[in-house]
């Protein structure tokens, strides 16, 4: 038994050294490599499922000139250094895919400077690590008016994720939506600290429309929130991608984020040479945050304001965020007819005037 | 009142799975094996309860496709540490790498799917009493089940007289050993229900909490089943008592949230697990007790020649 051990031991060396060798390498050259960290697993039917698709979009738009490597269910903490570091040995440029792999992605960046690095969702850049993100909270603008419309208790259930500046942003322009439609509207945050748990998720959907919610917004990634609004017959809208077959008749619309053309421009460079680190953040006007298709459960004429907000908010007529804006404390954020600035919303920290409950630190 | 009772409905079927996942484990530790597998288990169970239910069409032949999922897993566990005498915590640990691993391969065309819930039992008579009727007495058989479990293994392990060979196994596998008992046997048995209960667990997650099939979905519970065995000192009355305080932690917090009482939510979501570790410590303080509440056996290999 021992014996067989040692060879199988044996053998594996070999293998991982042939993996390595030099007719490996003159086969690199000639592909780029490109390589994915990925938070959740692929079949989430959320933001990492979505993520998944931008990887594919760049596979085929490149077919035999790269090579994509993707690892999944990555845990935010040390693991993910170590993963992203496996990962640079092999690859040209990697992609980060989730918040809590910034601190990680610069620390590993610096270790290989000639690798590129992207980080979605950051705010830390480096010579070679870039950012992007979505104006995902263009489209909860979008989400916060038909909600502010179709609810009957006007009471919004949120079930959010992490207190990250995202996350605060989505509920913020949601709120604002929805209170600009409807002053008596409320909203009741539930706070999961979990971006994937369905158990846990479902839990807090619950919980929600047990207190009287009747129209459910996600920040986390499973559509467990949605399946369950299908099930008590409320309405509920998708996180990150379609999410209608679970919620056939409870799903308004989804947020979809496509990365899709944004990771083919970004391979693209890093073939001619020309890739830069730069911060990216694009919302309906290039397409990087779409809205699937609405429902015939929202009225004519609340589908036809939605659809002007996102057309005018794509044609950058629309800000999300207009003044008169207060912070929760009452104390002024925007003057009237004055729009958030980039800095303000890569940074937000605090609910706006109205929003109940206090934000955890 | 109305939402009060709707928060006690939520908190009585939170924690089923959990029960379901304990309960085996507890008669399992009973036996002297420590099987860490868990989390492996119930998520075989919850992909095979899943695809099997939506495949079949039918619920039952769903769930006992999960007994025999989780069943099998424990079967092999059992093979590797009983009679090939592999480390028990290592092997258990390895279960719980190789289920999730094998779950995602056989989920990948599952995903995206979703089965209609289980149908909830309305017990004759019982059902029309007002309140405790429709809150203990208009569940989906699942429930109904994890209570029968719990009491059946309650009377098993000590009122009849393969509850106490099981037992005695578990405390001394010598002395067992020299009387005549098949140690291996035993704990095979142990082993082999404990994973169809872990099998079942995962099930009702998959097809009942949330019927639909994602990766990984499990999310650590299986961890926390193990934690609830220890606090339940292996007694199956007080294994309810933590499946349910565990529970009831986790679904009040979220109501909290929703009230929008002003406490960090961060405290809220580590209430659970702060009760869980405080109760562990109240309960293992006593060194002598401790010993005399844990099987004296578990974890250590037989080996029939000594």
């Amino acid at each position: 038994m021992k014996h067989v051990m040692r060879i199988l031991a044996a053998g594996a060396i070999v293998a991982a050294l042939s993996v390595g060798a030099p007719g490996g390498a003159a086969y690199a050259a000639e592909k780029v490599k490109v390589g994915f960290v990925y938070v959740g697993p692929v079949g989430d039917h959320g933001w990492t499922y979505e993520h998944e698709q931008g990887r594919l979009a760049v596979e085929k738009a490149f077919g035999d000139e790269v090579e994509t490597t993707y690892v999944e269910n990555v845990s935010e903490g040390p693991d993910a250094a170590r993963v992203i570091q496996q990962l640079a040995r092999k690859n040209d440029i990697i992609f980060t895919t989730s918040f809590g792999f910034m601190n990680p992605t610069l620390k590993v960046a610096k270790r290989f400077p000639k690798v590129k690095f992207e980080h979605a969702t950051g705010f830390k850049r480096a010579d070679n690590v870039s950012t992007y993100s979505a104006r995902f909270y263009e489209g909860r603008y979008v989400i916060g008016l038909i909600a502010g419309k179709v609810t009957k208790t006007n009471t919004i259930g949120y079930i959010a994720s992490f207190p990250i500046p995202e996350v605060v942003r989505g509920i913020n322009a949601a709120y604002f939506a929805a209170k600009s439609v409807n002053p008596a509207v409320k909203f009741k945050i539930v706070w999961v600290n979990t971006w994937f748990d369905p158990g846990k998720e479902a839990d807090a959907a619950r919980a929600l429309i047990d207190q009287g919610a009747d129209v459910l917004m996600q920040h986390t990634d499973s559509p467990a929130a949605m399946q369950i609004s299908e099930e008590k017959g409320i309405l509920a809208f998708g996180q990150a991608s379609d999410m209608i077959k679970f919620g056939p008749n409870a799903q308004l619309t989804s947020i979809i984020d496509n990365w899709g053309p944004y990771y083919v421009a970004r391979v693209k460079a890093v073939m001619d040479g020309t890739w830069e680190s730069q911060d990216t953040w694009d919302g309906f006007a290039p397409g990087m945050v779409e809205m699937s298709a609405f429902s015939k459960r929202i009225p004519e004429d609340v589908r036809a304001m939605a659809t002007k907000a996102r057309d005018d908010i794509a044609a950058g007529k629309l800000h999300p965020f207009t003044g008169p804006i207060n912070k929760q404390d009452g104390s002024p954020w925007l003057a009237a007819g004055e729009t958030a600035s980039d800095g303000d919303l890569v940074g937000m920290n605090f609910y706006i005037e109205g929003v109940e409950g206090s934000l955890p630190k | 009142m109305e939402l009060f009772f709707l928060i006690l409905q939520a908190i009585i079927i939170a924690p089923i799975p959990l029960i379901f996942v304990a309960i085996g484990e507890l008669v399992v530790e009973r036996s002297g094996v420590l099987n860490l597998g868990l989390e492996g288990m119930m998520i075989l169970g919850a992909i095979a309860g899943f695809s099997v239910t939506l495949d079949s069409g039918s619920f039952v032949v769903g769930i006992a496709a999960a007994a025999l999922a989780g069943a099998l897993a424990a079967g092999i566990f059992g093979v590797l540490t009983q009679v090939l005498m592999s480390n028990q915590v290592a092997t258990g640990l390895a279960l719980t790498i190789f289920g999730l691993g094998l779950s995602a391969l056989w989920g990948q065309g599952y995903s995206g799917e979703s089965t209609a819930p289980l149908a909830k039992i309305h017990i004759f008579l019982l059902s029309d009493i007002p309140i405790v009727g429709p809150l203990l007495f208009v569940h989906d058989p699942l429930v109904y089940l994890a209570f029968a479990l719990v009491a059946g293994v309650a009377w098993f392990l000590t009122r009849t007289r393969a509850g106490l060979i099981l037992r005695a196994v578990g405390e001394n596998h010598d002395a067992a050993h020299a009387i005549g008992y098949n140690v291996v046997a035993v704990r095979m048995a142990a082993l082999v229900f404990g994973g169809a209960c872990a099998g079942i667990g995962g099930a009702y997650l998959s097809t009942v909490q949330t019927p639909f099939w994602v990766e990984n979905m499990t999310a650590g519970r299986g961890w926390i089943a193990l934690a609830i065995v220890v606090f339940a000192s292996w007694r199956p009355g007080r294994l309810l008592v933590g499946a349910y305080l565990f529970g009831g932690v986790t679904v009040a917090q979220l109501h909290v949230q929703g009230f929008g009482i002003d406490i960090d939510a961060q405290y809220l979501s580590m209430l659970p697990y702060l009760v869980t570790i405080l109760v562990l410590v109240l309960i293992s303080h006593n060194k002598a007790r401790s010993h005399l509440n844990a099987p004296a056996c578990l974890g250590k290999p037989f080996f029939a020649s000594a």
